[in-house]
């Protein structure tokens, strides 16, 4: 064994080293300066979808709280009016929340909504100093409203929002022209 | 009835004859499904969804015996096409194939749910139904995962349509299974809906004004198999999933229906648990599945604002709020003080336990029950005896109403009796008006008012109607306070136990004499030895006072007066009443919802209710407040376990004798089988877990040698020319503690109003609606004026409850009030 034998062990070693680090693309983002992109089927923090024309399209159904493994889910629902109208149909959410700490964020209640209200976003920014600021409100969770006018509640026409779930056919079998299956 | 052996699914299953198919399958565990079909209803066969395939022995058509075949066993001929289980009657050898076994069957049903389906919305996430719902159940057990049909051609009916300020109608979501219409017309006996259309367009309508104006319209939501009528009360109050269930007896009348209260944890009140609807529970003997609107929407009270949460005591003329110690210790140094001249005014709203404790209480010293109906000590000696239920009073028996109308005091009484007569038993209704019970009755008697005791002395003698009751083989006498004071009803009480004893029906099962008592624990109060006095305003005045769960002060302005000239006061009840406005320290109880114990109902049947929601504020159970009250004043008594203060009284009374709590959590079987998985069969009714309770003994029943009173015939009052004869009658809904807090109800309320014959009315110049003064015994009051045919010309009806402080037939005079522009 020669004494070069340990130096030139050192070398290799090292050209490794500086390949890795001045040719490898950088991977470490400069958080909270520089915030990384989720993939597209991440699954971050919930949010609560609005239509269009701002109406929620959350009517309060409690499916997500009844899918949830983990109990984070809470809602309560009361009846729209078509002078203070939340959502299309009869029913709303007076109190959705959702506790982030038990939340395992595992999408069932993205799966149980019949309205595809809720939706699990990218936010991934979830930090509390009290267990109390864990608990997500309604208005926490809600998607801004696209227009001034279009917030909720608001005093819609008469006999127009009366349906909770929108009519949903199946395009492709509609488009086939023969025999339409929809979904009872 | 002899029974009958079929085969249903190569399961043998032995029947009484006349048992339709699909209750033999219940029976033997097998389940067909039904929507239209309900055990307590006759059978329609609408909905095609119990579909079967049957078979019957072959008949040799010369000598009419089976025919065998080869292996020598009774040769089956099946019908060609599928037949309803639900409207075909077992018959002996038929074999039965469900969809268990046949695929025929499977693929019947299959397409009665599509079928059903073809026009029924996607309501589930929005449906207060969702969760409990049959047509859910059922889909996911038997229907198709798709349908054939155009999505283009649902049919469009109206929503969320108010069927009547309680009950929301979907007409998209109903199947025309006709449930509600044949509950309304067969066992409620309103027919106040119907169908309108046909085919696809037949939908359901209310024919009457209001809308549903039934007393008994909640049921129908607990039967319907959709999510076609819901209840106001309970509109997306929750989802069935998320509510737990407590057991329960309804407070609102002493026929002691069994409830369920659905309760939850709710974020709009302060992360409370609240309750969020109400109930029917089975119990067979009670109230069977159903239950009155009364009780299904009048328990707001129990968490209504003017409810108490901490003890009050008047300092420098008013009330502040002060520690339980504070309040115990005044109100037991002043009791003391003034042992000598002290009464305790109870109210049949407590429990059996409450009223133990509160008597013992007492003591020596003067207790009272707070009540113008008399006659619960004779009751204790000749009232029903155990075993006895209404359910299964039919031909050869009798019943007797007297001076009670049902169908305002207690609902599932008339009910129930209703169905009694209808199933043949003699029914014979007495009384100073028309009341809707006549209509099934098989003798009316209408006597004037003041002439009840004489009515029942004339059944002693020989009519055709008297020979009908003595030859009854049982019979029962139901009688209450209609148009009746303390004096008169107690008067016809003892004619009725004298009646039922000549005529021996008493001491047996279904025989008996039944107070339809105004409270929920009247029967209770008398037994524990309380008695109610002629004037209650003596007995009050210059003394010191302990009234619970009463207030008098609110319904007579004479007795607030009285209240007034009392030395000392401490009032104990669940809200702020008038009588507790003029206390000098109030101690705050808790309803039944909040705490247990047992109730006696009107038959005599103690039944046990347990906690619902958690105790508001600092309030506390009555039962114990008594005895931290009686401990500071030097008697001991049980103040912490109920189990024991009702062991104490089942030694100390022998009509409790043998009772405890263990037995009164009892369950026994009972048909049909409701409130389990298959809620399509049933409905929404809880199953009873938790005590179908027990009767108490009567003396008669022991065998006890006692003496009856005889009625004292008091001389009737007659108006002169000028006056009317004002009654007091109750009212199902009224402006009492326990109902005015409903605000759903407020419209079947209404305002306090006197009744006249329109020609009476006519002559006094007052039309129906009208407001009039009148004038009776020194006060004066404006009412409007309600007309009614059914009553007799010069009598006015003064509600209860109402603020009209009318408490005795009184003399009356009305005069058209001053025209406000």
């Amino acid at each position: 064994m020669s004494l070069l034998e340990p130096i030139i062990e050192l070398g290799r070693g090292l050209v490794i080293t500086m390949k890795q680090a001045l040719f490898n693309p950088v991977v470490t983002v400069q958080y909270p300066e520089v915030k990384r992109e989720v993939r597209p089927r991440f699954r971050g923090r919930h949010v609560l979808k609005r239509y269009e024309n701002g109406l929620e399209k959350c009517i309060g159904c409690s499916l997500c709280a009844a899918a949830c493994p983990s109990d984070a889910i809470f809602v309560e629902a009361a009846e729209n009016t078509d002078e203070k109208r939340f959502s299309p149909g009869e029913r709303y959410a007076s109190t959705y929340e959702i506790n982030m700490m038990r939340c395992i964020f595992c999408g069932f209640c993205e799966d149980a909504c019949p309205t595809e209200a809720i939706v699990l976003g990218d936010n991934y920014e979830l930090s509390f100093t009290n267990r109390r600021d864990a608990i997500y409100p309604k208005e926490m969770l809600l998607e801004p409203v696209p227009s001034a006018d279009m917030t909720t509640p608001r005093k819609t026409e008469a006999n127009v929002f009366t349906r909770s779930v929108p009519e949903m056919k199946n395009p492709k079998d509609w488009e086939s022209g023969d025999t339409v299956k929809v979904d009872t | 009835m002899a029974d009958v052996t079929l085969t249903i699914d190569n399961k043998q299953v032995t029947v009484p004859a006349g048992t339709l198919v699909v209750d033999a399958a219940k029976r033997a565990g097998l389940d067909v499904p039904v929507f239209c079909y309900h055990p307590k209803l006759e059978p329609a066969g609408m909905c095609r969804m119990c579909l079967v395939e049957i078979g019957r022995p072959m008949l040799d058509r010369a000598t009419g015996k089976p025919v065998l075949d080869e292996a020598g066993e009774a040769k089956i001929q099946f019908m060609p096409k599928l037949e309803t289980a639900c409207t075909n009657p077992v018959s002996e050898g038929m074999v039965v194939k469900t969809q268990l076994t046949s695929e025929k069957a499977r693929a019947g049903q299959k397409g009665t749910v599509e079928f059903l389906l073809t026009s029924h919305p996607l309501d589930c996430p929005v449906c207060d139904k969702g969760g409990e719902c049959a047509l859910q159940d059922l889909t996911m057990a038997h229907g198709p995962g798709q349908s054939r049909f155009l999505f283009d051609e649902k049919q469009r009916l109206a929503k969320q349509l108010p069927l009547g300020e309680l009950i929301w109608l979907d007409r998209e979501r109903c199947i025309q299974c006709a449930r509600c219409i044949r509950f309304q017309d067969d066992i409620a006996g309103e027919s106040v809906l119907g169908f309108e259309e046909r085919g696809r367009m037949m939908q359901i309508v209310s024919m009457s004004e209001p809308g549903f104006d039934s007393i008994f319209s909640g049921n129908t939501t607990d039967i319907c198999p959709v999510g076609a009528l819901t209840t106001s009360d309970f509109r997306f109050g929750a989802r069935p999933w998320e509510l737990n269930a407590a057991p329960s007896i309804c407070a609102q009348c002493p026929v002691g229906c069994n409830l369920t209260f659905n309760t939850r944890r709710e974020a709009k009140a302060d992360g409370q648990i609240v309750i969020k609807r109400v109930m029917p529970r089975q119990n067979e003997q009670v109230n069977e599945i159903w239950m009155c609107d009364k009780g299904r929407f009048a328990y707001h009270y129990v968490e209504s604002e003017k409810r108490l949460t901490r003890p009050l005591m008047r300092r420098d003329g008013k009330l502040a709020k002060v520690s339980w110690k504070a309040a115990l210790d005044l109100a037991a140094e002043k009791l003391s003080e003034h042992k000598k001249n002290s009464v305790t005014l109870v109210s049949g709203r407590l429990s059996n336990e409450d009223l133990y404790n509160l008597n013992i209480f007492a003591g020596k010293t003067e207790a009272i029950l707070y009540t113008d109906m008399g006659g619960g000590d004779l009751t204790s000696l000749v009232g029903v005896s155990d075993g006895t239920n209404i359910g299964d009073m039919g031909k050869g028996d009798a019943i007797l109403v007297i001076a009670s109308d049902l169908y305002n005091e207690a609902p599932i009484w008339w009910l129930r009796i209703k169905a009694a007569a209808e199933r043949g038993a003699t029914l014979i209704v007495a009384g100073g008006r028309a009341a809707k019970l006549d209509r099934f009755a098989t003798f009316t008697i209408r006597y004037a008012y003041g002439d009840e005791i004489k009515t029942i002395e004339d059944l002693g003698g020989k009519s055709k109607i008297a020979e009908a009751f003595r030859k009854a083989e049982n019979a029962l006498i139901f009688y209450g306070s209609d148009g009746l004071g303390l004096a008169g009803s107690t008067s016809l009480a003892a004619a009725c136990a004298n009646l039922l004893k000549e005529t021996n029906h008493i001491g047996r099962r279904n025989n008996g004499l039944v107070g339809v008592w105004p409270r929920v624990n009247d029967q209770g109060a008398w037994e524990m030895g309380f008695r109610p006095t002629a004037d209650l305003a003596e007995a009050l005045k210059g003394k010191a006072v302990y009234i619970v769960g009463a207030d008098p002060a609110g319904d007579d302005p004479a007795l607030a007066k009285a209240l007034k000239s009392a030395k000392f006061v401490v009032v104990q009840d669940i809200s702020m009443t008038a009588t507790a406005e003029l206390a000098d320290v109030i101690l705050p109880a808790q309803p039944h919802t909040e705490r247990a114990g047992t109730f006696t109902s009107g038959e005599r049947r103690v039944q046990r209710f347990y906690p619902v929601v958690p105790a508001f504020g600092e309030s506390r159970p009555d039962f114990s407040i008594t005895a931290q009250l009686a401990r500071q004043m030097g008697i001991i008594l049980e103040g912490s376990s109920l189990p024991i203060v009702f062991d104490f009284i089942a030694h100390s009374l022998p009509a409790f004798d043998g009772l405890n709590y263990d037995r009164l959590a009892e369950v026994t079987e009972q048909w049909p089988m409701v409130g389990r998985g298959d809620m399509y069969y049933g409905g929404t009714t809880y199953e009873n877990k938790d005590g179908l309770g027990a009767h108490l003994s009567s003396a008669a029943q022991r065998g006890e040698t006692f003496k009856l009173p005889a009625a004292k015939n008091v001389k009737p009052l007659r108006p002169k020319e000028g006056e009317l004869l004002a009654v007091p009658v109750t009212q199902l809904y009224d402006l009492g503690n326990t109902v005015a807090s409903a605000e759903l109800l407020a419209q079947r309320i209404g305002a306090a109003a006197i009744s006249l014959h329109p020609e009476t009315a006519g002559k006094l110049g007052a039309a129906d609606g009208e407001t009039v003064k009148i004038s009776w015994n020194g006060s004066q009051s404006e009412v409007r004026v309600r007309t009614d045919e059914g009553l007799a010309a010069g009598v006015a009806l003064v509600p209860r409850s109402f603020g009209i402080a009318l408490r005795e037939p009184m003399t009356l005079t009305v005069k058209p009030a001053k025209k406000v522009k």
